[in-house]
């Protein structure tokens, strides 16, 4: 077991789908804390499904697909943002009719396309096993974004999350951060949907904080927890589907939220621990 | 102190979408005010208050904001609080946002404003909840933590909506007294429906129902509030003296 585990790390592929796994669990780490602490996970989900409209239509043109998907999420991400911002607009159903859309779209063009996309499919459950060198690279990118991002203007976007009519009165740039923040969630959806595709996306950026956000409030706090979090689960999730042979996006999925049921289960002991202690004080 | 106005607004008509909610206001602010806001629901307070801010943009009309030395800082106490309970966000943190200002978004804690946060907490009789999560607190407790939010970066003026809803009344009458206090620094508007009380601590009254009348006085009668077209009774409680509701008509309020 011991032998079969090193000479796994001798093979490219795996030592590569490892160390995509550790930078994606970084930025989604970062990004999926200020998802979860402002509630958008709905909004992402919605952002997750537009860009498979941009998938599709690349597919069509011969173009870039990952390309493709950038756009379209970017696009859609910044009209969500916009129309959030108008009173008579209800959020949640636009939100509804962009995610529909988005699959609609993909999916007819993928149809209209000749050869009929044959991986298609690995961007609908990813491949973290086939991650090229370029996918590295720019999910690292993207993770050194963020770092400086959120270290340097920490406070602000904290501020403005948490309320932002207050923010603007004190003349904060709170239309500016939120439009970046969103563009940069959008950014963090389409990389990682080459790592555990569309249907799987949006669980790096929720599963992992919500563990965290079981053992502390404090925002900084859960963006450090989540990361360990993800890079344990993942880790754990590509080396059992190594050795059961079954899909690794939702092995590593699946290892996420027994990782969670773990940590309730944890957290309700203690808790009923520090009430029986203090009831005998009484 | 300096006599010009540190706000002006000349003529404002404000409101949302299609609707005009407050007409041709003109109201002068200067730095040793402490004006209270009285008017019926829907009058237009908050309203008002969030053209000062400039939460607002008025629809015609004109607001100023000048200070002497640089830019006016506002700290505000909104009326109610629709942020996320539960958002992972501290007390300190809460208290921190109000030293936030155009100058200084970027910076994290430096001593000095920690300072300023535990002197601020203290003053509001909370320094014990500084680490609590906001989700952690009740409501008069949470108001006390926006009250320091409201006054750490202290503001050239300082704008309370309905301060007194949630705290008991022994802190209501400390807060009073702050204001007091406070108001030897910088101006303060303040909207209150408890406006007995209020009379025995502002110096002036501005009734905003649509239109804005304002009284240059503390002291002020049923029928000045009617010919203001301010539908709101005078006698609440008892608990100040008449004498400070005027002359004649304190004792009319029954009919
Ligand atoms: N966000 C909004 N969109 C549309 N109309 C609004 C909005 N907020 C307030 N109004 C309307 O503007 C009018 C004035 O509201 P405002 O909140 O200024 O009243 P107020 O004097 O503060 O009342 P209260 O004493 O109840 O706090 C009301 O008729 C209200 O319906
Ligand atoms: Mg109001």
């Amino acid at each position: 077991m011991i032998r079969e585990l090193s000479s796994l790390f001798e093979y490219q592929f795996f030592t590569n789908a490892l160390a995509a796994a550790v930078i994606a669990n970084i930025s989604c780490g970062i990004i999926g804390s200020y998802i979860v602490a402002k509630r958008m996970v709905f909004i992402s989900g919605g952002i997750t499904h537009a860009s498979f409209g941009g998938i599709g239509i690349a597919y069509f043109l011969g173009l870039n697909p990952v390309l493709g998907a950038a756009v379209f999420s970017v696009l859609s991400a910044l009209g969500i943002e916009w129309v959030s911002g108008k009173s008579n607009v209800r959020e949640d159903s636009a939100i509804g009719i962009l995610w529909s859309l988005g699959m609609a779209i993909g999916i007819i063009f993928t149809f209209l396309t000749p050869g009929y996309a044959p991986n298609l499919m690995s961007y609908l459950f990813g491949s973290i096993l086939t991650v090229s060198k370029t996918d590295l690279w720019l999910i690292g990118a993207l993770a050194v974004v963020l770092i400086i991002i959120f270290t340097r203007f920490y406070h602000l976007i904290l501020f403005i999350a948490y309320d932002e009519e207050y923010a603007r009165s004190h003349k904060a740039p709170v239309n500016t951060v939120k439009y970046i923040l969103i563009s940069l969630i959008a950014i963090a959806i389409v990389l990682n949907i080459r790592l555990v595709g569309i249907i799987l996306v949006i669980s790096f950026l929720t599963i992992p904080q919500s563990t965290a956000n079981i053992f502390t409030k404090r925002f900084s706090r859960i963006i450090f927890l989540s990361i360990f979090f993800g890079i344990v689960g993942s880790t754990g999730g590509l080396l059992i589907s190594y050795f059961y042979n079954i899909p690794s996006g939702a092995t590593i999925i699946f290892v996420f939220v027994v990782i969670f049921g773990i940590a309730k289960l944890f957290k309700a002991s203690q808790v009923k621990l520090s009430l029986k202690r203090q009831m005998k004080r009484l | 102190m300096s006599n010009s106005p540190i706000v002006s607004l000349k003529g404002v008509n404000a409101g949302y979408a299609d609707e005009v909610v407050i007409n041709d206001v003109n109201l002068d602010v200067f730095p040793s005010d402490f004006i209270g806001v009285i008017g019926p629901n829907g009058g237009g307070k908050t309203t008002l208050i969030k053209v000062i801010l400039g939460l607002i943009k008025p629809i015609s009309g004109e607001i100023n904001w000048n200070k002497a030395d640089g830019i006016l800082h506002i700290g505000y106490l909104p009326q109610t609080n629709f942020n996320d309970k539960y958002f992972p966000i501290s007390v300190k943190e809460v208290v921190f946002s109000g030293l936030m200002s155009k100058k200084n978004f970027i910076v994290g804690y430096k001593k000095k404003d920690e300072e300023k946060i535990h002197k601020v907490l203290e003053l509001m009789g909370i320094p014990h909840l500084a680490h609590k999560n906001i989700g952690e607190l009740s409501g008069g407790q949470m108001q006390r933590v926006l009250l320091c939010r409201a006054i750490i970066s202290e503001p050239g003026l300082l704008i309370l909506d309905e301060p007194n809803t949630f705290v008991d009344n022994s802190f209501e009458r400390d807060l009073y007294d702050l204001l007091k206090e406070l108001n030897k620094e910088m101006a303060i508007l303040m909207v209150s429906h408890d406006v007995g009380t209020i009379t025995s601590y502002v110096k002036t009254i501005a009734c905003v129902n649509q239109y804005l009348h304002y009284h240059k006085s503390n002291v002020i009668t049923q029928s000045q509030l009617d010919s203001y077209n301010c539908p709101i009774q005078l006698i609440t409680h008892g608990k100040i003296p008449h004498t400070v509701l005027g002359d004649h008509n304190h004792n009319h309020s029954h009919d």
